[in-house]
C-alpha cells in the first residue's frame, strides 16, 4: 500500500488531463463531472485505505520515491511521497473535501460555458494540493505550493471576461509570489546551514532529525523559519500578505469552498506542522507567528462586521479563523493547530457551500424575473429560511460550529487553542485575551449574516422572491455530510478534562499525532499546564463570549434592526473606515504598488531612453557630425587644395620664424 | 563518419545555402519547404551528440577535430580546431532543434525575397554552430562576426518601421565589442608567443594554461567582458535589445533570443572566465551586481511596456541576469543551473516570440492596448500561451524553475549570498509583468472589434508550438537527462576556473618581492571559502 502513495496524485492528474484535453469534445456536462469526481473519490479511497493501515501499524513514517527529479553534486531531490499521521489526515481531509466540492459543483456549475475548463482546473488543484501535503521535501512541496497558487489564480480569474476577476486572480498570484519569495530564501537557508554541518537536504525526515546540529534558538533558525512563516503568511492569508484573499471571492463559491476555505490556505499552517521540530527550536520565530495569528484573528473579524457580501463575511471569518490556527502554532499546540485545520474545513466548506446554494437560487430567481441584481449581496436576502431549509440547517448548524457552541465542533478546538494560549510555556494571558475577543466577534458576524439572510422579512424584490428554489440533491448531500462533520467532527479531539468527566474517553486525535509533534514538544518543554478548573474556566468564559456575541447580533439585526443604521449614522468615519476595510489596499497601492509602476516607467523613460540610448546616439551624432564638418574640406576643386597648401606653408614658416 | 560529424553539422546548412542560391527566386514554397529540410537534416545530424554516453562521465573535448589552417612562417599559425563539451553540447542541439522550428514559422510571415531570407538563416546557423564549436579562438572570432552580417540583414531588410535604426545600433553595438575582444585575441597571441609559452594557435586549451600576469589578465578580461557582456546584453548595455527584438522579423527575433544571445553567456564560461581567473575574481562582485541590477531592472522596465515583443525583449535582460549570476556564484549547482538556463530561455523566450508573432500575423500589431479577451476567441492559443507563459516565471514542474532555482541557491550558496537574495525578487517581478500582459492581451471582454474574428492557431502553428511544449515539461520533470550530461564538464570547467587544473607549465614574471602575493598561485584560487561546493 505504502509504495502506491502515488497513485493518491495520480487519480486527479489523469482526471486533469482527461478533461483538459477531451473535455470540450465530451459534450455532455454529465460525463465531464463524473470523471472528475470519481478520479478525486478513487483518491480519497486510496487515503482511506492507507490511513487504516497506518493506524494498526507500528511504523509511521514511509516514504515512496519514484525517481530522482535533480540530481547534481550535492543537490540531491527525488520526486517522493511521506506519509505519516500528518500527512495521513491531510489526504484524508484534502480528498474528502474535494469529493463533496466536485459533487457540488456539478450541480452549482450546471450550464456555465466553460463547465470542463472548471472542472479540469479542480482535479489540476486537487492533484497539486496533494502534491503540497504528501512531498517528502521541501521542494516537491514547493511543487504543490505554486500548484495550488496557479489553480487559485486560474479559478478566481474563472469568469475571465470580468475584470475585477481576472484583477483578482492575477493580485492573489503576485501576492502569494511575495510568499514564495520568503518560501525559497528559507528553503536555500535551510540547504546552505545544514550543508554547513555536512548534511546537504532538503527532505523533511532528515531536516527533523538533524534539526538538532543548528544552534538551538540561534540566529540562523530564526532566519530560516520566519522565512518559511513569510511564505506561510502569503498562502494562507494572514497579515500583512491576507490582501488576496477576500478578492478571491470573485470566483465561483465550490472554488472558495474548496480552494480558499478548506484547503490551500490551511497549507501554510501544515507547512509550520510538518517542520515543526525546526520551528520549536526558534522561540523568538515562534512569538512573531503567535502574534500575528492573533493580531490577524481580531483584525479580519473586525472587517467582517461591515461586509454586505456575503461570501466577502466569509472570507474574513476564514482570514481570522487561519489566524486562530497560526496562533495555536505559535503557542506550540501544535495538535490543537491541526485539530481547528480540521473543524474549520468542515464548518467553513459547508458554510461557503450554503452561500453558494443561496447564491445558486437567488440567480436563478433573479435570472427568472429579468433582473440584474446582485444574488451576493445579504441586503436583499432575509427570510431564506423558509424557501431552503436544508440549506438553512445546515447552514445553521455549521454557524453554531463556528461560534464554539458546547460540543460543536469548534468548541473542542478553538477552546484547545485558547487554553494553550493561556496556560501553554509559549503562551501569554494577552495571547489568550486577543483570542477569545475575537471569538466573541466570530460569533457576532457570523449571526448578523445568519439573520441577514435567513431571518426576518424577506428583502428580495418581490418579482423574484417567488421563483427562488432549494437547491438540487447533488448540492443538498454534500451540505448534510459536512454539515454532521462540522456538528460531530469534534468528537475526534475531546480534551482530557471533558473526557475524564464523562468517562475516561482518549483524547483520539492527540494520540494519532503524537509521533509527529510529541517528540518536539517534550524536548523543547512546551507543555500546558494548569488546574483543571482553570481550563473549565477559560471554556466557559469563551462560550459565554460567544452568547454575548451571538445576543447583540440578534439585538442588533432581528429585535431593533435601525440600531445599525443609526451607529453608522453617529459614527460614519468609522463605519467607512471598516467597510473600506481599513483602506490596507489602498495603502498598499500608494506605498509599493505606484511607486514600483513608476520607477519601472521612471527607469525605462530616463535611464533606457535618455541617458544610455542618449549616449549611444550621442556619439552617433557626433561622429556624423565631425564627418560633415570635414567633409567640406574635401572640395574636389584644385583652388581651395592650392589654397589651404598655402595656408599652410605659411603657417609653417611663422612657426619656425618665431620660434 | 562520426569523427567529422561536428563538421558536417556545422557546414550541412552552408551546403544548404549554396543549394538555395541556385534555386529559383520566385518559387517561396519551394525554398520554405528546401530550407526546412536542410535544417531538419542538420538536426538529424546532431542527434548523435546528444545520446553520446561519453559525456556523462567525461568533462573534455569529444568529437575533435584538429586541420592546420593560415599560417604565416612559424609566427602566425591559426587552426581548424573544433570539439564539444557537455556544456556546448546543449548550446549545440538548442541550435539545431530551434531551426527548423524558426524556419515553419516564416512560413506565412515572410513573403519578401524568400530567397534572400533563407540564404541568410542557413548562413546564421552555420556561423552559430561554429562559434559554439570552436577550440581556437581566432576561428571563433570568425564565426562570432560572421554571425552578425546576416541578423544585421535579418532586421535591416525584413524588420519593422524602425528597422534601420535598430538594425545599425544592433551592427554598432556589437562590432564595438568584438574588436575590443579582437584586440585582446591577438595580444593575447602574441604575448604566448613572446614569453614562450605553449603556443597551438590560438587554442584555447593551451591558452588556459598560460597563467598570465594578474595586472595584464584585468586589461584582457575587461575587453572579452565588454564584448560578452553587450551580446548577453548585460545591463547598462542592453539597450540595443529591444530595438533588435521589437523590429527584428519574427524568425530573427527567435534566433536572437534562442541562440544569439546565448554567445555571450557562453564566452563568459569557455572563455573570459577560465582564460583569466585571477581578473574575475577581482572583478567577480562588480559583475554580479550588474547581473542582479539586469534582473532587477529589466523586469521593471519589462512591466511597463506598452509593446508586447519590447516586454519580452526586457524579460530577456532579467532572464540573462539570472544565467550571469548562476555563472558568478563559481559551484557547480549554480553554473549547471546557468547553462540550463541558457537551455531554458532559448525555449521559453523563443516561444513567446512565436506567440507574438501568432499574433502579429492576424493584427499587425504588437499593442497590448490593441488586444484583450482573446482567450474567448483563440482557446487552444491561450492555453499554450498560458503554459510559456508560467514556463517562463519559473512554475516548478516547469523548465524555468528548475534553472532559476539551482541558480539561486548556487549563488546563494557561494560568496554572492546578498546577491542571491536581491535576486530572488525577480521571482515575484517576472509573475507581475507576465501575468499582468496575460491578463491585458487573453483575458476581459473581447471589445476589439478587429479581434472579433481571429482564428485560432492553424495546425502548422500547433505544430511549431508542440516540440517546445515538450521540452518544457521535460526540462521541469526530469532535468537530470540534461544535468548528468553536463555535470562533468562544469567541474572541469570550475576547477580550470579555480586554478585546480591550471597546468604550471608557465611561471609568469614576478620580479618584484611585493607582487610575489599578485602571482597566480596565492591569487583567487582559495577565494571561494566556506561556501566550495565541489563535491
Amino acid at each position: 500500500m505504502y509504495d502506491n502513495l502515488w497513485l493518491i496524485p495520480f487519480f486527479p492528474l489523469l482526471g486533469f488531463l482527461i478533461n483538459g484535453l477531451l473535455g470540450r469534445k465530451i459534450k455532455n456536462e454529465k460525463v465531464v463531472g463524473a470523471i472528475a469526481t470519481l478520479a478525486v473519490f478513487a483518491s480519497f479511497v486510496v487515503s482511506c485505505m492507507c490511513f487504516v493501515r497506518l493506524l494498526g501499524d507500528e511504523v509511521k513514517t514511509h516514504e515512496n520515491i519514484i525517481g530522482s527529479w535533480i540530481s547534481l553534486g550535492s543537490l540531491q531531490v527525488d520526486w517522493g511521497f511521506l506519509l505519516d499521521p500528518l500527512s495521513a489526515l491531510m489526504i484524508l481531509n484534502v480528498t474528502g473535501l474535494s469529493t463533496l466540492i466536485h459533487l457540488y459543483s456539478i450541480g452549482y456549475m450546471h450550464g456555465e460555458d466553460g463547465y470542463p475548463r472548471f472542472f479540469a482546473y479542480m482535479n489540476l488543484f486537487t492533484f497539486a494540493m496533494l502534491m503540497l501535503v504528501l512531498g517528502n521535501n521541501a521542494l516537491v512541496m514547493f511543487v504543490g505550493w505554486e500548484g495550488v497558487g496557479l489553480c487559485s489564480y486560474l479559478l478566481i480569474g474563472y469568469y475571465y471576461e470580468k475584470k475585477s476577476a481576472s484583477d483578482a486572480g492575477k493580485k492573489a498570484f503576485v501576492v502569494n509570489r511575495v510568499g514564495d519569495f520568503g518560501f525559497l530564501l528559507g528553503l536555500f537557508l535551510l540547504f546552505w546551514s545544514f550543508g554547513q554541518n555536512g548534511v546537504w537536504t532538503i527532505n523533511f525526515t532528515e531536516i527533523a532529525a538533524n534539526a538538532g546540529a543548528l544552534e538551538n534558538g540561534g540566529i540562523i533558525v530564526t532566519l530560516i523559519t520566519l522565512c518559511f512563516f513569510l511564505g506561510a503568511t502569503g498562502k494562507s492569508a494572514q497579515i500583512p500578505l491576507y490582501t488576496w484573499l477576500p478578492d478571491a471571492m470573485e470566483g465561483p463559491t465550490p472554488v472558495s469552498a474548496l480552494i480558499h476555505a478548506a484547503t490551500m490556505v490551511t497549507a501554510g499552517v501544515y507547512m509550520i506542522a510538518r517542520m515543526n521540530g525546526l520551528f520549536a527550536m526558534s522561540p523568538d520565530t515562534m512569538m512573531v507567528i503567535a502574534i500575528v495569528g492573533a493580531a490577524t484573528a481580531i483584525f479580519a473579524a473586525t472587517i467582517g462586521f461591515a461586509q454586505n457580501d456575503i461570501k466577502r463575511v466569509l472570507a474574513y471569518s476564514t482570514v481570522s479563523q487561519l489566524g486562530f490556527m497560526f496562533l495555536a502554532m505559535g503557542i506550540g499546540a501544535f495538535t490543537a493547530g491541526i485539530f481547528h485545520l480540521l473543524t474549520h474545513a468542515f464548518f467553513k466548506a459547508c458554510l461557503f457551500l450554503g452561500s453558494g446554494s443561496v447564491i445558486h437560487g437567488l440567480h436563478h430567481a433573479y435570472h427568472h424575473a429579468h433582473l440584474n441584481h446582485d444574488p451576493q449581496d445579504m441586503r436583499n436576502m432575509g427570510g431564506m429560511r423558509k424557501k431552503m431549509p436544508i440549506t438553512f440547517i445546515t447552514f445553521f448548524l455549521s454557524t453554531l460550529a463556528i461560534c464554539g457552541l458546547p460540543f460543536f465542533s469548534a468548541f473542542f478546538s478553538k477552546d484547545e487553542i485558547l487554553w494553550w494560549a493561556f496556560a501553554s510555556t509559549r503562551g501569554h494571558w494577552l495571547l489568550w485575551l486577543v483570542g477569545t475577543i475575537a471569538a466573541g466577534m466570530t460569533a457576532f458576524y457570523m449571526f448578523r449574516l445568519v439573520f441577514m439572510t435567513f431571518f426576518g422579512a424577506q428583502k428580495t424584490d418581490p418579482r423574484a422572491k417567488d421563483h427562488i428554489p432549494e437547491s438540487p440533491f447533488v448540492m443538498t448531500f454534500p451540505l448534510m455530510v459536512l454539515a454532521a462533520l462540522a456538528t460531530f467532527g469534534g468528537l475526534i479531539g475531546i480534551p482530557h478534562v471533558i473526557g475524564d468527566l464523562v468517562g475516561h474517553i482518549p483524547n483520539y486525535l492527540q494520540q494519532f499525532l503524537a509521533p509527529v509533534f510529541e517528540h518536539t514538544q517534550t524536548f523543547h518543554g512546551i507543555e500546558a499546564h494548569g488546574a483543571a478548573s482553570a481550563e473549565f474556566g477559560t471554556i466557559g468564559v469563551s462560550v459565554g463570549v460567544g452568547l454575548v456575541g451571538i445576543g447583540l447580533a440578534w439585538l442588533f439585526y432581528c429585535k431593533y434592526p435601525e440600531i445599525p443604521a443609526r451607529f453608522c449614522a453617529r459614527f460614519t468615519r468609522l463605519h467607512r473606515a471598516v467597510f473600506n476595510k481599513w483602506y490596507v489596499d489602498e495603502l498598499y497601492d500608494a506605498l509599493i504598488v505606484n511607486p514600483t509602476k513608476r520607477l519601472g516607467t521612471g527607469l525605462w523613460q530616463i535611464f533606457d531612453v535618455c541617458i544610455v540610448d542618449g549616449i549611444v546616439n550621442g556619439v552617433a551624432r557626433c561622429i556624423r557630425g565631425t564627418g560633415g564638418l570635414l567633409r567640406h574640406t574635401q572640395t574636389g576643386f584644385t583652388h581651395s587644395y592650392a589654397m589651404s597648401m598655402v595656408v599652410g606653408v605659411v603657417v609653417i614658416i611663422a612657426i619656425c620664424v618665431f620660434q | 563518419m562520426s569523427e567529422h560529424i561536428l563538421s558536417l553539422m556545422t557546414f550541412f546548412p552552408l551546403l544548404g545555402m549554396l543549394i538555395i542560391l541556385m534555386l529559383p527566386g520566385g518559387k517561396g514554397g519551394l525554398l520554405k519547404c528546401t530550407t526546412l529540410v536542410i535544417t531538419l537534416i542538420t538536426f538529424v545530424i546532431s542527434l548523435p551528440l546528444a545520446l553520446d554516453p561519453v559525456f556523462k562521465t567525461s568533462g573534455a573535448m569529444h568529437y575533435t577535430e584538429f586541420a592546420p589552417w593560415i599560417s604565416v612562417g612559424d609566427y602566425f599559425q591559426m587552426n581548424y580546431s573544433v570539439g564539444i563539451d557537455g556544456i556546448s553540447l546543449w548550446l549545440v542541439l538548442l541550435t539545431t532543434f530551434i531551426m527548423p522550428i524558426t524556419v515553419l514559422s516564416t512560413w506565412q510571415a515572410v513573403d519578401k525575397n524568400v530567397k534572400g531570407f533563407m540564404a541568410l538563416m542557413l548562413l546564421l546557423e552555420t556561423a552559430m554552430l561554429g562559434a559554439f564549436i570552436s577550440l581556437d579562438l581566432f576561428l571563433f572570432y570568425i564565426f562570432w562576426e560572421l554571425m552578425l552580417i546576416p541578423m544585421y540583414f535579418m532586421i535591416g531588410i525584413w524588420g519593422g518601421a524602425n528597422r534601420i535604426y535598430a538594425a545599425v545600433k544592433f551592427f554598432i553595438y556589437t562590432a564595438v565589442g568584438s574588436l575590443l575582444m579582437l584586440v585582446a585575441i591577438i595580444y593575447l597571441y602574441y604575448y604566448a608567443v613572446n614569453t614562450g609559452g605553449v603556443v597551438n594557435g590560438f587554442s584555447v586549451t593551451d591558452f588556459y594554461n598560460l597563467n598570465l600576469h594578474p595586472e595584464l589578465q584585468k586589461w584582457l578580461f575587461l575587453a572579452f567582458a565588454f564584448s560578452f557582456a553587450i551580446k548577453v546584453p548585460m545591463f547598462p548595455v542592453h539597450t540595443w535589445l529591444p530595438d533588435a527584438h521589437t523590429e527584428a522579423p519574427t524568425a530573427g527575433s527567435v534566433i536572437l533570443a534562442a541562440v544569439m544571445l546565448k554567445m555571450g553567456t557562453y564566452g563568459y564560461l569557455r572563455f573570459a572566465m577560465p582564460l583569466f581567473p585571477d581578473a574575475l575574481q577581482q572583478f567577480l562582485p562588480w559583475l554580479a551586481a550588474l547581473s542582479v541590477i539586469g534582473i532587477v531592472y529589466g523586469a521593471l522596465v519589462a512591466m511597463m511596456q506598452k509593446d508586447v515583443k519590447k516586454l519580452v525583449a526586457y524579460s530577456s535582460v532579467s532572464h540573462l541576469g539570472f544565467v550571469m549570476l548562476g555563472l558568478f556564484a563559481l559551484n557547480n549547482i549554480g553554473v549547471s543551473g546557468a547553462i540550463l538556463q541558457m537551455v531554458n530561455h532559448g525555449i521559453s523566450t523563443g516561444a513567446l516570440f512565436l506567440i507574438v508573432g501568432f499574433i502579429y500575423e492576424r493584427r499587425h500589431t504588437r499593442l497590448i492596448s490593441e488586444f484583450g479577451g482573446l482567450s474567448k476567441q483563440m482557446p487552444v492559443f491561450a492555453v499554450i500561451f498560458m503554459i510559456v507563459t508560467l514556463s517562463s516565471i519559473g512554475l516548478p514542474a516547469l523548465n524555468g524553475f528548475v534553472g532559476e532555482f539551482m541558480i539561486l541557491l548556487g549563488a546563494f550558496e557561494s560568496e554572492l549570498r546578498w546577491f542571491a537574495v536581491v535576486a530572488t525578487t525577480g521571482v515575484v517581478l517576472s509573475a507581475v509583468y507576465m501575468l499582468w500582459m496575460y491578463q491585458r492581451v487573453m483575458f476581459g471582454k473581447l471589445d476589439n472589434p478587429k479581434n472579433q474574428n481571429l482564428k485560432d492557431l492553424s495546425v502548422r502553428e500547433i505544430c511549431i508550438m508542440l516540440p517546445l511544449l515538450v521540452f518544457i515539461f521535460w526540462i521541469g520533470v526530469y532535468p537530470n537527462t540534461f544535468l548528468e550530461k553536463m555535470e562533468p564538464a562544469v567541474n572541469q570547467a570550475l576547477s580550470q576556473i579555480s586554478g585546480e587544473a591550471r597546468a604550471q607549465t608557465y611561471i609568469p614574471v614576478c620580479t618584484d618581492a611585493e607582487q610575489q602575493g599578485k602571482c597566480p598561485h596565492t591569487y583567487g584560487v582559495d577565494a571561494q571559502g566556506d561556501a566550495d561546493l565541489h563535491l
